[in-house]
């Protein structure tokens, strides 16, 4: 085993790449190397290895988790829940977040080069799948020298890889955080994503996905898909409660006016349209496509034979299972076949439902109760 | 301080057991029994600010409601199932308590005595359903839907062919004699096994 890693070795900190040569078996059959990996790490790994968190990030995110988006200059996208004194803390913790396969932060996806045509993959690059971005992750934990994970903490597709590490590496994960997830893509998620997809390759600029050489790409069409996507993150009541039916402020008009035409005469167009438009800015499209197909191949249990209990037979990681009240993308109930598969499995299982206003994206907000939860269930697993 | 008929449970379950507690509450009873008897403690409970209590203390809690989600747990899989104070909270207590027999080698099942004789006296005398500080709320805002006295919890018990392996009386957080049970003792303690 290598040495402990001192704070001037190069694969620890933030904004982080690698380029691994796998190579990488995908569940399509395709072989994809080199694979690239981006990622941060935070805190110090222990001297016996024994304290890795890693975090796994939803659709759109990235692995800018408690660090400044490059690019957007926000903060990163869970400070609430990573940072000193926060439930995962650098300070006791080695915490790593990666892009996932098929995005496009840095680490391989259909934007990357393919070394065989030295130009983007574009539609070339293999369809992927949740698994897929697990076994690139191990990839990456296997370079970092970690062997075990403390915990394994996501929420939304990040709850989908959450939940698959311990089936594909029950030896590896001690114990696993989902959060407003789900263990399969209902037909609902699936018709969500078509649409969203079908806005993308609507748009004439997407040709085929062939738009990187001239940079004129589809954000129409992506723009779109936002917007349809964000509506399903959101509580009906949230979205009556933030906007109702008020109008946006005009100039002339502070109050804001009907103007009989389709300009974004209501607060709540104004707000989807800004999201779709700052969402190109930070985006691509074909990435989008196939991180969305990877969300719609995502069921645990076709994968052992229908039993999704069969699936958490070999591990003996302990689970933190966590739905909020207002989502109706991933709604309770899918988080409740999580559990009474967990239970039938003989699993050390927890499951709560919270309240929250926010719908989806509660996880992401303010969410003192969440905080509590994650914070109880890791240090549990500490005084071990 | 453990709630009197908890310390009474806590101190009659085998160290190193696997233990379901069935209406976990807060997680007070998984608590003491992990930590004073290492055992391996599960729990279920419907009030998610409980359930969040209960996890945030490292406990294993799942949120469900006893009446529809103990079918999940498979048979013979714990030790023991523990209902404490929840029984005459359910809607189908029989159907609960067959649950726990199925899934626990044992059973704990203890409840509050409505034949204690202040309930008697009020009930007879009063013309009133018992107000008592055991069992505090009015008729109309109290969660137990389905009153019972030690009496017939042990005609349950015999219907259903199971057998006693302890029985524990309380009076305030004092243990009571058996004699007369169903007219002294405010709270009952059960074992039982298939």
């Amino acid at each position: 085993m290598a040495t402990v890693p001192a704070s001037s070795d190069s694969r620890f900190g933030l904004a982080r790449q690698v380029r691994l040569s796998g190579p990488l078996r995908l569940d399509s059959g395709a072989i994809l190397t080199p694979v690239d990996i981006a990622y941060e790490t935070y805190g110090t790994l222990n001297v016996d290895r024994s304290n890795a968190i890693l975090l796994c990030h939803a659709l759109t995110g990235d692995q800018y988790v408690a660090s400044q988006h490059p690019l957007t200059g926000k903060p990163g996208w869970w400070w609430r829940m990573v940072g000193e004194g926060k439930p995962v803390d650098p300070s006791r913790h080695f915490i790593v977040c990666a892009n996932v396969l098929g995005s496009c932060m840095g680490s391989s996806g259909p934007a990357s080069v393919d070394p065989t045509r030295d130009e983007p993959y574009a539609m070339r690059f293999p369809v992927i799948t949740i698994g897929d971005m697990v076994r690139a992750q191990a990839l990456l934990l296997d370079h970092l020298g970690v062997d075990r994970l403390r915990a394994v903490i996501g929420g939304s597709m990040g709850g989908m890889q959450a939940l698959t590490w311990p089936t594909i590496f029950p030896e590896r994960v001690e114990s696993t955080v989902v959060i407003a997830s789900t263990a399969r893509h209902s037909a609902q998620n699936i018709a969500f994503h078509e649409v969203g997809r079908q806005a993308i390759m609507a748009d004439p600029r997407w040709r085929g996905g062939d738009y990187y050489a001239d940079g004129d790409v589809p954000s129409a069409g992506l723009a779109v898909a936002r917007m349809a996507a964000h509506i399903t993150y959101l509580s009906e009541a949230g979205l009556t409660e933030k906007f109702g039916r008020r109008l946006q402020a005009r100039p002339d008009s502070p109050g804001g006016q009907k103007t009989f035409g389709f300009d974004a005469d209501f607060q709540v167009e104004s707000y989807l349209r800004h999201q779709g438009l700052s969402f190109v800015e930070r985006f691509d499209a074909n990435s989008y496509l196939y991180i969305t197909r990877a969300m719609d191949y995502y069921d645990i249990a076709e994968d052992h034979e229908g039993s999704l209990a069969r699936a958490f037979a070999k591990t003996k990681a302990r689970f933190c299972v966590v739905s909020f009240d207002t989502d109706w993308l991933y709604p309770t109930a899918e988080s409740r076949v999580i559990v009474h598969a967990l239970n039938a499995s003989g699993a050390q299982a927890s499951f709560v439902e919270l309240a929250s206003p926010f719908g989806h994206d509660a996880f992401l907000l303010e969410a003192p109760e969440l905080n509590r939860v994650v914070d109880g269930f890791l240090r549990a697993g500490e005084q071990r | 301080m453990l709630r009197p008929d908890l310390a009474l449970i806590a101190r009659n379950v085998t160290p190193g057991a696997r233990v379901l507690d069935v209406g976990c509450g807060d997680g007070a009873l998984m608590a003491a029994l992990r930590d004073q008897r290492n055992v391996d403690a599960r729990g279920l409970e419907i009030d998610p600010v409980n359930v969040a209590s209960a996890v945030g203390r490292g406990l294993s809690v799942v949120q469900g409601d006893a009446d529809t989600d103990l079918h999940y747990y498979g048979e013979g899989s714990f030790d023991y199932a523990i209902l404490s104070q929840t029984l005459q909270t359910t809607r189908r207590p029989d159907r609960v308590v067959e649950e726990l027999m199925r899934i626990g080698s044992q059973a704990f099942v203890s409840f509050p005595n409505f034949a204690h004789w202040r309930g008697r006296l009020s009930l007879a005398f009063g013309g009133r359903m018992p107000v008592t500080r055991l069992l505090p709320d009015t008729w109309y805002d109290t969660l137990n839907i389905h009153h019972l006295t030690i009496d017939d919890f042990r005609a349950l018990v015999k219907d259903r062919g199971w057998s006693i392996d302890g029985q524990w009386f309380l009076n305030g957080v004092k243990e009571t004699t058996h004699t007369n049970a169903n007219l002294f003792a405010q709270h009952a303690v059960f074992l039982l096994r298939r």
